[in-house]
């Protein structure tokens, strides 16, 4: 008879479950070991050595490469096992830069915190300290290599999960970095699309969002004649909570608010109203090439790492990425325009966008959003960020009483804030088509194949005598085999929503850094309970279609065209070839 | 295609655009370029479908790689032990200064010559050994050293 199916950890029986690794098991149990190398979502590494244990006749081993097998007995806290952890975190602190005090990441490192729960005071091994050298030519990203303790983890994403390895593995032995191809700045990389997964999961400062924004933004709120205009993507107010103790997921929107207005911001608006208007404008789109059967499948353009992507890789797609600009770059032209209206100078309002995203700070620097050399959007900072500005600005954030959104242009539906979920701007646009294709249809549609959490989802609905088809993918490497199924006419759909972060803009590399799966869905969970209490579709949004009539003539119209559409290039390397 | 690629692309083909066979690849194109030039690293890893900073990381983790343009001619001191005790140092400084090398340059402005310090070239028995361009010779000083690189210079004004 087979022995029953569990571990001894520390003499505690522990089952097992099909967890895939010791360390899995490990953590089940309620031993929550630090460990750096260790990505739930990536491949196996065993880089880091900090998930050591003792198995009884197996000795001392590494317990993320170990498979749990029946009768194991696994002790964690032995003097063997603390004597080598603390040896291999003390060479990691060695071998870098590691001066907390001025490093953006301080705080939120987990270097720093396993040396604090391990109680190191001291490094016996004197080493050469690697130069610092901080590369901060990305708009996006901040790289500093002095602080990289090759643990893999952004390699591995970029490569896994993304499908693009902008960055490897270069040179050897102690020399042995993290390089772009040709060891360029992260500027000048010919790969990279600024999604910023890499940083989501850098256990250190070595791979940052770019911040250096922050001061700008103070700078132009205490500017003595410029107004301010602030305004947060869906994803922000599910994810900055958790900085501040609050729990995980809920929407805290009018915390935000408030906050935003003690920072000194003159208007506090909500991205989602920007959103409800690229429905408007995305899903007529589609809606007309669905008619005329032209450039099918629309592919959604908001994600602007995915809009890199697909300029840089499948630039064959670019006819069929949806000309509306993403809801930032709508808001931002949006509201300096009837700041002009209302007799303002262009100039003298900063419009500052808080996003859940590395690659939103790129997508504003793009040429085509500048009007005479003044940018749509003045500044992108993360949700991080604005966390660090309500810290230094010594904001009790927890304590809060909700405020309100300033109006018109922090009116929203909850069409509007699912956006920042994976699956969310496919049903926004589709809750928008089917009221244009059926008017006199009845209530809410059944989209929940589009909520699962999942990195691939499709749909099928009927609407009016037609069927449309759509594909919901988060993550590059799902995205670029999609298209690949389309080209090989395996796969054929009417319109696809890409994200370039698994789960969406939840997941984004300007939120909370987090582990595994809960996260996601918890922050999600929090959008779509927000959009429970708000109307349903983006034509509900009243201030929104009042903008038709005001600011634009007509949906798709000229001025909106003007102000509400982009066009994309082909940046594809195409070295070597004809 | 411009001329330049078209070396790379026939090792491509007779690998058969094969990712699994990047090294030989490499090898066979460090051959034909006398380096590995950046645009050309490029189009190998287009060509094969893998990144080009995975191309770049295997080129930069072997000594055998070089990324910077390299001499017509290759000129290898040994400095593994038994050659460093009958005194390789005073021969690779010899070369330093009869090729003007700066610290840190490893090849001659005018892409004549290039120095590299190998670890042991298994002939330990004619220690210190200089290797010029696949030539070993055995029991060298610095003045035959410098004698051997007057020789290459003297054919090459030919």
């Amino acid at each position: 008879m087979e022995k029953e199916n569990f571990v001894l950890i520390e003499g505690k029986k522990v089952a097992i479950e099909g967890e895939r690794n010791l360390l899995e098991l490990i953590r089940k149990a309620g031993f929550n070991i630090t460990t750096f190398c260790y990505q739930p979502e990536l491949e196996i590494y065993g880089a880091c050595r900090l998930c050591l244990v003792e198995v009884e006749g197996m000795g001392v081993v590494a317990s993320c490469c170990v498979a749990p097998r029946a009768g194991m007995n696994v002790r964690i806290n032995t003097d063997e096992i603390r004597r080598l952890r603390r040896v291999n975190l003390e060479l990691l602190l060695a071998s870098g830069n590691h001066n907390c005090t001025l490093c953006s990441k301080s705080g939120r490192c987990k270097l720093q915190s396993l040396a604090q729960e391990m109680g190191i005071t001291e490094i016996r091994f004197k080493a050469k300290q690697k130069e610092t050298h901080r590369d901060t030519t990305s708009a996006a990203l901040v790289r500093d290599n002095s602080k990289c303790i090759l643990c893999g983890n952004c390699v591995r994403i970029c490569n896994e999960i993304q499908g693009i390895g902008a960055i490897d593995f270069a040179f050897r032995g102690y020399r042995a970095q993290i390089a772009t191809a040709f060891n360029k700045d992260m500027g000048l990389s010919q790969e990279c699309v600024s999604c910023g997964q890499c940083a989501r999961v850098c256990p250190t400062g070595a791979l940052t969002p770019n911040s250096q924004e922050i001061e700008d933004v103070f700078k132009a709120i205490n500017h003595p004649t410029k107004k301010v205009a602030v305004h947060i993507a869906p994803a922000v107010r599910v994810g900055l909570g958790e900085i501040f103790g609050l729990p995980q997921g809920k929407s805290i929107d009018g915390k935000i608010a408030a906050a935003l207005r003690l920072l000194g911001f003159d208007y506090v608006y909500d991205t989602a109203f920007a959103a409800d208007l690229t429905i408007v404008e995305e899903a007529t789109e589609f809606l007309q090439r669905f008619t005329q059967g032209k450039n099918l499948p629309q592919l959604t353009s908001c994600c602007p790492a995915w809009v890199n992507y697909v300029e840089k890789f499948t630039p064959e797609f670019i006819p069929n990425l949806s000309t509306a600009r993403s809801p930032m770059q709508m808001m931002g032209p949006v509201i300096k325009a009837d700041f002009v209206e209302k007799g303002g100078k262009r100039e003298d309002l900063v419009v500052v966008a808080i996003m859940p995203c590395s690659a939103k700070k790129g997508e504003v620097k793009r040429e085509e959003f500048y009007v005479d050399g003044n940018p749509d959007t003045d500044h992108v900072v993360t949700t991080v960020g604005l966390a660090r500005m309500i810290k230094e600005a010594g904001i009790d954030f927890a304590n809060l009483k909700d405020e309100e959104f300033d109006h018109p242009f922090g009116t929203k539906t909850g069409a509007g804030v699912i956006f920042g979920a994976s699956g969310g701007v496919m049903e926004a646009a589709l809750r928008f088509a089917v009221a244009e294709l059926d008017p006199k249809g009845k209530g809410k549609l059944d989209l929940s194949a589009l909520r699962a959490n999942s990195t691939v989802k499709e749909a099928e609905l009927k609407v009016a005598g037609k069927t449309v088809r759509v594909a919901v993918v988060s993550g590059l490497r799902n995205a670029r085999k999609l298209l690949d199924d389309i080209k090989a006419g395996k796969n054929k759909y009417d319109f696809i929503e890409v994200m370039s972060c698994q789960g969406g803009c939840v997941a984004g590399a300007g939120q909370p850094q987090f582990e595994g799966w809960q996260a996601r869905k918890n922050r999600a969970k929090g959008l779509y309970d927000d959009d429970a209490k708000l109307d349903y579709k983006s034509q509900d949004n009243k201030d929104v279609m009042a903008l038709y009539g005001t600011i634009f003539d007509k949906i798709g119209g000229h001025k909106a065209h003007e102000l509400l559409h982009t066009h994309y290039f082909d940046r594809k390397d195409r070295t070597g070839q004809k | 295609m411009s001329d330049r690629f078209k070396p790379a692309a026939q090792i491509l083909k007779e690998y058969n655009h094969d990712s699994a066979k990047l090294i030989p690849i490499l090898q066979k194109v460090q051959d034909a370029y006398h380096f590995l030039p950046e645009d050309v690293m490029r189009y190998i890893a287009n060509e094969l479908g893998i990144s080009p900073a995975k191309v770049f990381g295997v080129a930069t983790f072997f000594a055998h790689f070089a990324i910077t343009p390299k001499g017509k001619h290759i000129v290898r001191v040994c400095n593994g032990t038994a050659c460093h005790v009958k005194g390789s140092a005073s021969i690779i400084q010899a070369v330093k200064d009869k090729l003007k090398l700066k610290e840190g340059q490893d090849t001659t402005e005018d892409l004549l010559f290039t120095l590299e310090c190998v670890s042991c070239l298994g002939a330990c028995g004619l220690a210190p050994v200089m290797v010029v361009d696949d030539v070993v010779h055995g029991q060298v000083t610095p003045a035959k050293a410098v004698e051997l690189l007057d020789e290459v210079i003297k054919a090459e004004a030919k």
